[in-house]
């Protein structure tokens, strides 16, 4: 049914098979959708068409409360009926049918945690505002990942769960027609063909030497996770029902390899499977991994793998060769840091007068305990009388989070010897960060640009990983880096953050803003960088590593406004010192 | 219908910790660390089909008055966005609303007394609701001042948590509140691999008959348990051994009594589980790893794994 024929199939058509997969078995979790605009459309309506008619949809926005997402007490009804009514959260809401999540890749990690959560249990559960309820929720969840940067992508927890990634970016369905793309059968055949098989036959089998096969493959490309084989299976199986089979038959398994297992790949196999035309070298990774896959291998376990291979999406391919593919991208390597609400949560600090709404909680009790003695001058039969100004919302209390920006300067003119005491330095405050549970961030730059290698994090792990493979040599790109560390800033001042910036550098600028390398200009603009982060008042402190400090940095320094910390040969503790002593001042 | 326990391919050392932790509920819970899809929730979920009946006395909410019979052993999740109302009991609206009557609705804490309090993504957790936690673990009693209501009932749980290390890490005063730690990993073994695909499946498609198949074996990892408890405090451990146990912390450097402390009961509730009446040393080395990682003095940025410190210590001890 799919055109595997002639041309390669595009990730357009891959997506409307996903879909109907997933309308076959929705067990199968979803698909993460990356780019693709209006062809997105298509491919819900192609899902929806493969749902009974009354399937819910909802859209599950970046900015959701945990009212609505998991539901909770009913206030108006509550108010009303003077006594206790529930209602129902989103989850609750789209049993059965689909959940978008549009902009994935800005969904803050407390969101995530609880669409996963929901999704392992396949009940929603509710434990909020004297409200202990559990609601049935399995659904379908479809992400829109609208990420531009290769790092903004939709968070891995959540797309660990679903089977499909597609990256739509490429499709030639882009410059065409949608309809010029409609899959054969077209969907009413295909879907009389699911329920066919729905009711009564028994289920698909699958042989043994598909079950291996799949798990091979998966362990070739260095997929750790066992859900990816899993859906796997299952898309396998669904394929199969799809065509009519009561048996997985190969192509089925090729399917399932191409698109499950392939986007999943972090690494080329070793053995000698199938040579990629590019030959991309094997990732220096995992060196506890390389054992498995030289077992002798059945044929079939050889198409599978080289049908993984030939459909490796092109970004994976990069990634690979880049070598920046881990188990799983952490979840925050995406432009939102922690969201931070004073009106949503953090340690509680009573409840002040004011119109619940707009983030702020309505506090039920002490809104009721306000009215209380009001009710026999008010007159009320038995019912409880509240008045708007009666009306109590929840305080909270968020510390505003401190980030940390460390700018270092990993240029040749750093000498390694200074590069490595900053890269101590930086561990030993990114340390003291995680003690604080404050985040931060990691911008180097050498050569012709900046380069945020670590995005606002607390993961002291990735941090220390991101620090080692700092690479050093090239020019000094001072204004570069100056310009990115004040960008990282002023995002995370406006999602309510402390920003810090610590600069350390030579101070000796030689490539100007716009990548050339004369002298004068890449000073001037050094300067014009510096003074930017002055005049926005970013707090920060510049860190003089050269050998011999010149009055450059000082100058720098000072159009910063920066604490000017001339450290020669300091070892990584007194700059470690001396640095937490400046961002304290 | 939660996968079996005894199903659960490899992870040999996440099974140990959840069924020590199942035997003696002092030795302070399990924290599961590990990356995406392996296996944590579902291992921590299936232990709750394992568990024993207890006196309903000692499980559940006790508001004083005496309670009679056998209960299933409490087995509560603890959701993300959980409110602090549903976590340390509230008022009861219902009751306030409809008849004016003050009365205590308990909340998760008060059900997971006797039991297992379970928290899926635990670094998730927010602060404030882990506050909450870390104050009644170390109390064992659940004391709400809140809304005009004054009420204390014993809130004595097992706290397990699981969460993957990328997400962020745990604040160190929750972590030091496990008993044990556990870090899972992807088996790398092929065939293994394979075994987990077959048992998910199988499970997935049939879970009734999947848990038939395994029916015996859980009984018999049941009855593991329940000798373990029932023998545990005949179990006793001999001089040499404690002196082992002590010169094993001080090599490592780990910190506190605490650690000490888990290191023998975790060793006790081993050799209880093994159907042994002597804890030799060979129960400290198996649980070392699991009572002490996470309690070494920690230089966060020492590439050395914790693991691998006591590894050393052990293999210099033996020497």
């Amino acid at each position: 049914m799919n055109s595997a024929g002639d041309v390669a199939p595009d990730a357009f058509q891959d997506a409307l098979i996903a879909a109907r997969l997933c309308a076959i078995d929705p067990e199968l979790g979803g698909i993460v959708l990356r780019g693709g605009g209006e062809l997105r459309d298509a491919v819900i309506a192609e899902l929806r068409t493969g749902l009974p008619t009354s399937a819910p949809v909802r859209r599950l926005p970046s900015h959701i409360d945990d009212e609505r997402l998991l539901g909770g007490i009913d206030l108006t009804a509550t108010l009303a009926q003077g006594k206790r009514v529930t209602r129902a959260g989103l989850f609750a809401e789209a049993d059965g049918g689909i959940i978008i999540v549009p902009m994935a890749e800005r969904l803050s990690d407390a969101t995530v945690g609880r669409i996963t959560a929901v999704m392992d249990a396949g009940t929603a559960a509710t434990e909020r505002d004297g409200v202990a309820a559990r609601y049935g929720a399995r659904f379908l969840t479809v992400a829109f990942d609208d990420g531009i940067e290769p790092e903004e992508r939709a968070p891995a927890a959540l797309i660990e769960r679903v089977a499909f990634w597609i990256d739509l970016t490429a499709s030639r369905a882009l410059s065409l027609h949608g309809g010029d793309w409609a899959l054969d059968p077209p969907a009413t055949e295909a879907l009389l063909a699911i329920q066919r098989f729905y009711g009564g036959t028994p289920a698909v089998q699958a042989p043994d030497e598909i079950v291996s096969a799949l798990a091979t493959t998966a362990a070739a490309l260095g997929i750790d996770s066992a859900r990816a084989p899993l859906f796997a299976l299952r898309a396998a199986r669904a394929s199969a029902r799809l065509a009519g089979r009561t048996t997985v038959a190969d192509e089925d398994v090729l399917l399932a390899a191409r698109l499950v297992l392939a986007p999943r790949a972090t690494r080329l196999p070793m053995a000698p499977a199938e040579p990629e035309a590019d030959s991309t070298p094997p990732p220096p990774q995992d060196s506890d991994a390389g054992e498995d896959e030289n077992g002798e291998q059945a044929p079939l376990e050889d198409l599978v793998l080289a049908a993984a291979l030939a459909s490796l999406p092109k970004d994976v391919l990069a990634r690979i060769a880049a070598g920046t593919v881990r188990r799983g991208r952490p979840n925050n390597v995406r432009g939102a840091g922690a969201r931070q609400k004073s009106g949503v949560r953090g340690r509680p600090m009573g409840a002040r007068a004011g119109m619940p709404g707009g983030g702020q909680r309505l506090s039920l009790i002490d809104t009721l305990r306000s009215a209380a003695p009001w009710q026999k001058l008010r007159g009320t039969d038995g019912r409880i009388a509240v008045r708007r100004d009666d009306l109590r919302v929840r305080r909270f209390e968020t510390r505003a989070e401190a980030l940390t920006i460390f700018a270092v300067d990993a240029s040749g003119s750093s000498a390694l010897a200074r590069l490595a005491e900053a890269k101590g330095a930086v561990e030993l405050l990114l340390a003291e960060a995680y003690v604080k549970r404050a985040q931060v961030a990691l911008i180097a730059f050498r050569g012709t640009l900046a380069e945020v290698l670590l995005p606002p994090t607390r993961s002291l792990a990735r941090a220390r990983r991101s620090l080692a493979e700092l690479p050093g040599g090239g020019g000094t790109p001072l204004a570069a880096g100056l310009n990115a560390a004040r960008e990282l800033a002023e995002a995370a001042r406006a999602r309510g953050q402390t920003p810090f910036i610590v600069v350390l550098t030579d101070g000796r600028a030689n490539i100007a803003a716009d990548g050339g390398s004369v002298r004068a200009a890449a000073e001037a603009d050094a300067k014009e960088a510096a003074k930017a982060i002055g005049t926005a008042g970013i707090a920060a402190a510049f860190v003089d590593i050269s050998a011999r400090p010149r009055p450059e940095g000082a100058a720098l320094a000072a159009a910063m406004r920066a604490r000017y910390l001339p450290l020669p040969r300091a070892d990584a503790t007194t700059m470690h010192a001396a640095v937490s002593a400046a961002q304290r001042a | 219908m939660s996968f079996p326990f005894s199903a659960i391919v490899g992870q040999d050392e996440m099974k140990l910790a959840l069924l020590i932790a199942a035997v003696d509920a002092r030795i302070g819970g399990v924290m599961v660390f590990g990356d995406r899809g392996t296996g944590k929730s579902t291992a921590v979920r299936a232990l709750a089909a394992l568990l024993p009946s207890v006196p309903a006395a000692h499980a559940g909410y006790q508001d004083g008055t005496a309670r009679k019979g056998q209960v299933p052993v409490p087995f509560v999740d603890l959701p993300l966005g959980a409110t602090e109302d549903r976590v340390v009991g509230a008022l009861d609206l219902e009751r306030a609303l409809g008849s004016g009557i003050k009365a205590f609705e308990p909340g998760l804490l008060a059900r997971a007394n006797g039991g297992f309090l379970y928290i899926d993504e635990v670094n998730l957790l927010e602060d404030h609701i882990v506050d909450l936690l870390l104050d009644v673990a170390a109390s064992g009693e659940n004391v709400v001042e809140r809304e005009g209501l004054s009420i204390r009932h014993p809130a004595r749980f097992v706290l397990v948590g699981s969460g993957n290390p990328e997400e962020g890490e745990l604040r160190p005063q929750l972590l030091d509140r496990f008993g044990l730690s556990v870090e899972v990993r992807t088996p790398q073994d092929l065939t293994q691999r394979v075994e987990i695909l077959k048992r998910c499946d199988a499970f997935e498609r049939d879970p009734a008959a999947f848990t038939e198949i395994w029916r015996r074996s859980q009984r018999k990892t049941q009855n593991r348990i329940a000798h373990g408890r029932a023998m545990l405090s005949g179990v006793t451990i001999p001089d040499a051994v404690l002196a082992y146990a002590s010169r094993l912390c001080m090599a490592v450097g780990a910190d506190g009594l605490r650690g000490e402390l888990t290191l023998m009961r975790s060793a006790r509730a081993l050799a209880a589980l093994d159907g042994v009446e002597n804890v030799g040393t060979v129960h400290v080395r198996q649980v070392a790893p699991l009572a002490l990682r996470h309690r070494l003095r920690r230089n966060v940025l020492d590439e050395t794994g914790s693991t691998a410190r006591i590894e050393r210590a052990l293999e210099e001890l033996a020497a």
